[in-house]
């Protein structure tokens, strides 16, 4: 038996956290300091901060920022955003975070990763795909914050980072973020089936139950939310929450 | 002072972190002056058993914390890499570790897994069975956090003061005098790691 982990995912921008629908329309949901000691009082499992602009301007991460956030952590600490080279990489593990996530730097340099994981190991290194749909309805992996086609089919995308060395996959669903329409159970269970590695499961979570079926149904081995912890509940307020209830399987 | 041993491997940073908030003045360094002046020693890593014992051997910091430790008895703390090094051996790469508990290091077997995946990763409920002044005042359910591919596997059982389930049930936490090791990251485990954490510098 074991306790299936249960990972908030916070939103950086300008030093404040926002939250999105749909990658979109990003409205701030509070400071970043603030919410990590109220997850530490709540006793998160696991804290993912993605610095979800950084990419697309071209900056780094905010080194400064992000190791004033971890030092407030007590719990497992994972960062993504802006890393593109392993230089990059180390100075965010010096700054207090024991995984990192790397997502559009990997359709041009997969070698990265095991540049990483031989300093850090493969389970410091979280391989992220966001899935979006084309034109046809089909889904395909996108990068630079889901505005990027990359014409990859997730499962192929996955068991290609698989083989480049990730120690787990995070596998956001992008037409379900913020919609807490529940995640994407077929996506979740294709890409679970086809990776011998943790699967995280993002996108649309609207409470335990949804949970529980990425887990149940869809094989993943964690699942991740934004919405869900940041707000009371579907187009209310701002709340930080973390369930109390722990999920056993 | 504490010194954590900056040996080149994993994150330092989040346990210098965790001393600061429960009040023990540690600091991160690998330089045998500093390592000397210790009273006590976390030996941390997150990484491949080889290169954790390569770093260790080719700066000299090995013979250091043999003496250190083994002929001065100073306390020390192994935390996951940390704590596998200090055993006599590790299938990680096949080399011999540093040999202080009568344990070796060894991979989940996969065949007993029933379909949970390597590493182990997240937060477990731990065993206690045997007496550690780790565990003073731990709340009964306390859980911790743990990623891990390879765990101890012991000769003596009295050294082991904690067990796990992820497949099977397998040792997670060794005292030997002034030698602890635990597999989990009590640095990363809430309310319960900074227990573990103070009853170290307390004892």
């Amino acid at each position: 038996m074991s306790l299936v982990r249960i990972i908030p995912v916070l939103l950086l921008k300008e030093g404040g956290l926002y939250k999105t629908v749909k990658f979109k329309e990003p409205k701030y949901v509070g400071d970043p300091i603030n919410t990590v000691k109220i997850f530490n009082e709540k006793e998160a499992d696991e804290l993912v901060l993605l610095d979800y602009t950084a990419t697309r301007e071209k900056r780094d991460p905010d080194f400064k920022k992000i190791a004033e956030i971890a030092g407030e952590a007590f719990m497992p600490m994972t960062y993504g955003g802006g890393i593109r080279t392993l230089e990059n990489a180390k100075k965010v593990f010096d700054s207090g975070f024991e995984k990192i996530v790397l997502n559009s730097v990997l359709y041009n340099d997969l070698s990265i990763i095991e540049g990483i994981a031989n300093i850090y190991g493969a389970q410091a290194v979280v391989g992220s795909i966001d899935v979006g749909r084309n034109l046809f309805g089909k889904q395909k992996a996108y990068s630079v914050s889901g505005t990027k086609n990359s014409g990859l089919y997730p499962v192929g995308w996955a068991t290609t980072l698989e083989k480049a060395g990730v120690g787990e996959i995070f596998l956001n669903a992008i037409d379900r973020d913020g919609t807490w329409e529940g995640y994407d159970i077929p996506l979740i269970r294709a890409v679970s089936a086809a990776v011998k590695i943790p699967v995280v499961a993002c996108g649309g979570a609207s409470g335990m139950a949804d949970i529980e079926r990425a887990v149940r149904e869809g094989g993943a081995s964690a699942a991740a939310a934004g919405s869900l912890f940041v707000y009371q509940r579907k187009g209310m307020g701002v709340l930080v929450s973390f369930p109390t209830q722990k999920l056993k399987i | 002072m504490t010194i954590i041993v900056n040996y080149g491997l994993g994150n330092l940073t989040s346990i210098k972190n965790m001393c600061k908030r429960i009040g023990v003045e540690a600091d991160i360094s690998g330089d045998p002056a500093r390592i000397e002046e210790a009273d006590k020693l976390i030996l941390p890593g997150v990484g491949h058993f080889k290169k954790g014992m390569e770093n260790l051997n080719s700066g000299g910091t090995r013979q250091l914390l043999d003496r250190l430790v083994l002929a001065e008895r100073r306390p020390i703390l192994g935390i996951c890499l940390g704590a596998q090094l200090m055993t006599g051996h590790s299938e990680e790469g096949d080399v011999d570790g540093l040999g202080w508990v009568d344990a070796v290091t060894v991979r989940f077997e996969e065949a007993a897994m029933n379909g949970l995946k390597i590493p182990n990763m997240g937060w477990r409920e731990i065993n206690r069975c045997g007496e550690s002044p780790l565990w003073a005042d731990l709340p009964a359910e306390s859980r911790f956090y743990f990623v891990h591919s390879y765990h101890f596997r012991f000769t003596q059982p009295d050294e082991v003061t904690a067990t796990a389930v992820y497949g099977y049930e397998y040792a997670c936490a060794f005292r030997k005098d002034n030698i602890f090791g635990t597999q989990f990251h009590p640095e990363k485990s809430h309310k319960f790691g900074m227990k573990v954490l103070e009853n170290f510098f307390k004892g």
